[in-house]
């Protein structure tokens, strides 16, 4: 499955300034692995040590928060929308 | 009740359907908590003023000093020199702007003990912060006092929005159940919390006003860099530590 990943600015540094970028899976925490291998530095930004996603950073699929859904085996189909939103507090990333 | 100096001062947004004379008066019996006095704070208090928002409360602990004058637009080069408060300086500004509001500053470090001082008097606080741990702080006097705060957050050109209407929508920990880590010299242009700061304004006057489409349960995304502006939907975190209990 073909999605678009929308980056926010804070981390467009790994993506050579792009705000969306396309990547493939058939789960959320799929199409993150595959974000990881083209644009390398949106693991470590995106999990802790535990491999968890950290908590100050909300992945959304389409318009809803996959912690609502089934977190990263939330499946995803082709055309969807992932959003990564982090706490911004003045910075975050 | 409006005097006949309100009628002509705010005469062109009177003539707006969804404000009005009954929408002007709930602006002037408002009391807004602006809690910071930064990039936000300065943009959604001058916007406050020319609205007739009829008090408003200003509270930041720090003097400006030369690197903040990119974007914290009431602070000028006279008050970085002569050292004073961020608070006092946007007072300042705001008191000759418009004479018929009440302004009040309180130049203070706001803890948990004394933020009821500050902000128990206010309908409504706007998060105007650049700090995680103070924004949760606000989110927690607001969840338990039952006061309506709206969010927004800045960095490089992207920003964040949305309205917190304890028991109504989910809380800002319920949004981002863990703390960012500090980042005290972030990247910021003045636009950024410009444009953010003029929508947190808008937000805020909708929710005053009891106009349609806030952001209750939604959060607003920026980026300036593309025009992209884009919204999710926030869900209540049955886990939260802030406003879980006071669901149930």
């Amino acid at each position: 499955m073909a999605v678009k990943v929308k980056i926010p600015t804070p981390l467009q540094r790994l993506t050579n300034k792009q705000s969306q970028v396309e990547a493939e899976g058939f789960t959320v925490g799929e199409v993150l692995a595959d974000l990881e291998r083209n644009f390398p530095g949106f693991k470590e930004r995106l999990y802790d040590e535990k491999g968890e996603l950290r908590r100050f950073i909300n992945i959304f699929l389409n318009e809803e928060d996959v912690r609502f859904l089934e977190g990263l085996n939330t499946t995803v189909k082709d055309g969807d929308e992932i959003s990564i939103i982090p706490a911004v507090a003045g910075g975050s990333l | 009740m409006l005097t006949d100096r309100d009628r002509e001062r705010y005469s062109r947004q009177i003539l707006m359907d969804r404000l009005g004379e009954e929408g002007q008066e709930r602006l002037k019996s408002s009391t807004v908590g602006v809690f910071g006095c930064g990039g936000l704070g300065t943009i959604t208090s001058l916007y406050f003023a020319a609205a007739g928002v009829g008090r408003l409360v200003l509270v930041d602990s720090q003097k400006p000093d030369l690197s903040n004058l990119n974007r914290q637009v009431l602070h000028w080069e006279k008050d970085v020199t002569e050292g004073v408060s961020k608070a006092e300086s946007a007072k300042y500004k705001l008191s000759n702007f418009n004479r018929d509001i009440v302004v009040e500053a309180h130049t203070a470090m706001v803890t948990e003990d004394n933020i009821e001082e500050f902000f128990g008097e206010t309908d409504m606080v706007v998060d105007c912060l650049d700090n995680f741990e103070s924004r949760l702080l606000l989110n927690r006097f607001c969840i338990e006092t039952g006061r309506p705060m709206v969010y927004a957050a800045v960095h490089g050109f992207y920003g964040q929005l949305t309205s917190i209407i304890p028991g109504k929508t989910p809380c800002l920990r319920c949004i981002f159940p863990e703390s960012p880590p500090p980042e005290p010299f972030f990247p910021i242009i003045g636009v950024t919390p410009g444009v953010l700061g003029l929508l947190e304004a808008t937000e805020t006057i909708k929710n005053i006003v009891g106009l349609p489409g806030t952001l209750r349960g939604e959060l607003l995304i920026v980026d300036l860099l593309s025009y992209e502006m884009g919204k999710v939907k926030t869900g209540f975190d049955n886990q939260c530590s802030v406003c879980g209990k006071w669901r149930k």
